[in-house]
């Protein structure tokens, strides 16, 4: 009887866990009712869907042969007149709402909903993520372009994308190329990948946190190590910072080991760390953790009240000065911007326009597909001068940004 | 849980005197057992249509879309291909529940499993046959071995097994996060989503694509996992174990009464250490039907299904049959609620509370179930007692 209470219970917290995970979703669709209606309108109107999903491939074909621009652009013309066109987008794992990768790339996706005539439905995964490639494929059975946010998704959207040759897949930070081909090539003609060169922007906040700092000494959190993606955070991060500054010192830490992957959503942990940080002797510290992150900042604001003197933390992914809470607002020096909203923009447009190309994609400082922000101005005229020019520099190749953390001094 | 099943051996007693009223309550005990799970469905579906119309969304279009959905042919190969790693988690958990061990290491075991199974499957180049049978056999070996060490920890230094094995849970996620880097492709490191080397085609379970292609066609990408067979097949070796051995008797009788048992022979160390072998064993193949799709151990490896083949153990009542109608339940839900969020009819996570409706109320139904029958038995006794003495 004992045992049967101690399942009940743990069953009970599963029950609560999902509950609260579920709070975000539901309020996402009750906010989204103008998609959802223009979604529901769509479905019933079955035959004009398979119709304009018909114009949109021979708008695609026109668009791709070149023939003769203006002509394509009436195509385009006639087909927004006809039927909206149909995007599904399949978020990572915990969905909208994590003020920072998800949540960017719904936005990306707002903003193409208000500029172009498209209609859009947005779907999460399970917690386990053991039904992606099933949401891929649901939602390829009504869309013209499904994209994928996560690198996770990579071997679905190949295997899916490879079974629905009509419709075009992107995916966010996968390159989505197929490295058992020598050289490697796309998946598949319809499948893009759309990556961003974040050691670029992170060498952009590491010399900031450089040139900010007053004890000499920065710090960096991980969310999760060892799968080859935050790695090119560290390594931009430190090349900035050594950049500016040859002996300056760097303490990294990551959170979790891949393949654990709650070191993106561990905020008591990442406050942990932080503090732990800050009492080395760090005043700056650059986070690229999603939602571990918060722990940062709140650890910034908690070691600036104790001790006096003020520390700073560097938001990552989204400009966090606006979508961390307002009492730590204060705390966010400048933040790493990984524009995801504009690459998944771009490439909706890029299917409309017929331009979608199958293969990587990169959005790197010269299509300001990452940078820095400003925002609180907290940093000085004189510091944003040298990072414009480092920002020069990276463009024109003059500075080469490692991507491996143990080339500079990890 | 104990209780329950005592009473099932006392039902065998009139059986011998009165063939009749046997057959009577045999009927009457199936018709009490189906009682709970299927009065706990109809409740859930009751309550998660409440739960919608307070959302504002319409139960009726979503049960629609639901079953629309499930009635296609490669959802429903989705289905199965989902509910067999459920089932076979399920036997695992059911395999301790049968001993009195709460076994709730099933995830660490499958994972622990998956991953030397699939470096192990990735590493040599064998005929086929034999190739699959070192894969399986590596997978079980090491989820037995995973298993036997919580076994080891609480027959011979008393550490509860609840505990022993949600910890070693924990110490799995970490050897596999130190051994994943190890036993990491060569290629490409900076490209995400690799894992270990991938098995080569004869290693590979053949699907069963054949049996949905007798009803319709399937896509590309689609098939049927051939991990069903070896689902089935630890589901029969479980009932025969279980019903028809010397040792499935000795198991079930430790699990109700350790110290009936000990008094008849029965050493209870011995048969605790078996049984968390045996469900580590069986819990080694959870993770296959994964690591033969994909060819290796990703960042995708699916997780929780340890916790949920407890769940589903849990809906059958430890009975190999139920747990397959627990894992199909399951896996209906978990198809059919991809579709909710497409068509935005309901929030998706309307099945979550109709899981953990359907599984608290079978737990009571079953409860409810065990006393009425309680009640009945010893009125019919009474009965009987009355009219032989009279």
């Amino acid at each position: 009887m004992r045992k049967l209470l101690l399942l009940l219970s743990i069953f009970l917290s599963f029950t609560l866990i999902a509950a609260s995970c579920g709070d975000d979703d539901s309020a996402d669709v009750s906010t989204d009712t103008g998609a959802d209606d223009s979604d529901d309108m769509a479905e019933e109107n079955g035959d004009g869907d398979m119709a304009e999903e018909d114009d949109g491939m021979a708008e695609e074909d026109d668009g791709m042969a070149e023939e003769d621009d203006d002509m394509a652009e009436e195509d385009d013309g006639m087909a927004e007149e006809d039927a909206p066109v149909h995007v599904g987008l399949v978020f990572d794992i915990g969905g909208e709402g994590d003020q920072s990768f998800n949540d960017s790339a719904a936005a990306g996706l707002a903003r193409a909903e208000e500029t172009f005539n498209i209609t859009t439905s947005k779907v999460s995964p399970n917690d386990d993520g053991s039904n992606r490639a099933e949401l891929l494929q649901l939602q390829a059975d009504s869309s013209e372009i499904v994209l994928a946010v996560g690198f996770l998704f990579e071997g679905d959207a190949a295997a899916v994308g490879g079974a629905n040759g009509d419709t075009n897949f992107a995916v966010i930070d996968s390159s989505m190329l197929d490295f058992g081909q020598d050289p490697p090539a796309p998946y598949s003609d319809n499948i893009a990948g759309l990556v961003f060169s974040e050691e670029q922007g992170s060498f952009l906040v590491g010399a900031a946190a450089a040139l900010s700092t007053e004890t000499g000494t920065v710090g960096f959190i991980g969310g999760v190590c060892c799968f080859g993606l935050i790695e090119k955070f560290e390594a931009g991060f430190r090349a900035g910072a050594l950049h500016v500054n040859p002996d300056i010192e760097i303490i990294s830490n990551y959170i979790t080991e891949f393949p654990d992957f709650d070191g993106f959503n561990a905020p008591d942990r990442g406050r942990e760390t932080a503090l732990a940080i800050f009492e080395a002797g760090a005043d700056v510290i650059y986070h690229a953790a999603g939602g571990t992150g918060a722990g940062l900042f709140a650890a910034a604001k908690e070691h600036s009240e104790s001790t006096g003197s003020k520390v700073w933390g560097i938001g990552v992914d989204s400009d966090q000065y606006h979508t961390v809470d307002e009492d730590v607002r204060e705390y966010v020096l400048s933040s790493m911007l990984k524009r995801v909203d504009v690459a998944i923009f771009e490439i909706i447009k890029a299917h409309l326009e017929g331009t979608f190309a199958p293969g990587e994609t990169r959005y790197d400082l010269s299509v300001d597909g990452v940078g820095y922000s400003t925002a609180g101005d907290f940093m000085s005229a004189d510091i944003i001068a040298q990072l414009e020019d480092l920002k020069a520099q990276i463009i024109d190749g003059t500075i080469v940004v490692p991507t491996d953390p143990t080339e500079v001094g990890a | 849980m104990t209780d329950s099943t005592v009473t099932d051996e006392s039902e065998e007693e009139p059986k011998v005197r009165l063939t009749r009223a046997a057959a009577d309550s045999r009927l009457r005990q199936i018709l009490l057992s189906a009682a709970a799970p299927l009065g706990a469905f109809v409740f859930s579906l009751i309550a998660s249509a409440i739960v919608l119309i307070a959302a504002g969304s319409n139960p009726i279009e979503a049960a629609k879309d639901m079953l629309d959905h499930a009635s296609k042919l490669e959802v429903q190969v989705s289905m199965i291909n989902r509910a067999t790693p459920l089932y076979i988690s399920g036997v695992a958990a059911a395999i301790g529940f049968k001993m009195n061990l709460f076994n709730i290491g099933v995830e660490g075991q499958y994972r622990m499993a998956a991953i030397f199974a699939a470096f192990v499957g990735g590493a040599v180049a064998l005929p086929s046959v034999l190739h699959i049978a070192l894969i399986l056999i590596t997978a079980m070996v090491v989820g037995g071995l995973w298993g036997g060490l919580a076994g080891v920890l609480y027959t011979h230094r008393g550490v509860n097994e609840v505990i022993g094995t949600i910890m070693l849970n924990g110490v799995a996620l970490g050897v596999i996060a130190w051994l994943v880097r190890r036993w990491q492709a060569e290629g490409n490191i900076v490209q995400v989503g690799v894992g270990t080397e991938p098995i080569d085609e004869s290693g590979l379970l053949p699907n069963l694509n054949f049996i949905p292609e007798l009803f319709g066609d399937l896509r590309a990408n689609e098939e049927l996992t051939g991990m069903l067979v070896i689902a089935i097949v630890v589901g029969v070796v479980y009932y025969l174990l279980l019903n028809r051995t010397v040792f499935g008797y000795d198991l079930r009788a430790s699990g109700l009464n350790p110290l009936a048992a000990r008094a008849g022979g029965v050493p209870p160390r011995k048969m605790a250490l078996a049984a968390m072998l045996m469900s580590g064993a069986v819990g080694g193949l959870v993770g296959m039907a994964e690591i033969f799709d994909k060819t290796r151990y990703d960042p995708n490896f699916v997780g929780f299904l340890g916790f949920n083949g407890i769940a589903v153990a849990l809906l059958g009542r430890n009975n190999p049959a139920g747990i397959a109608v627990g894992a199909l339940l399951w896996a209906f839900l978990d198809a059919t609620s991809d579709i909710l969020q497409v068509t935005q009819t309901a929030p998706k996570e309307i099945i979550d509370i109709m899981r953990g409706v359907i599984l608290l109320t079978v737990v009571i139904g079953y409860e409810v179930v065990r006393r009425v029958r309680e009640r009945t038995e010893s009125a019919r006794t009474a009965a009987r007692l009355a009219e032989a003495t009279s």
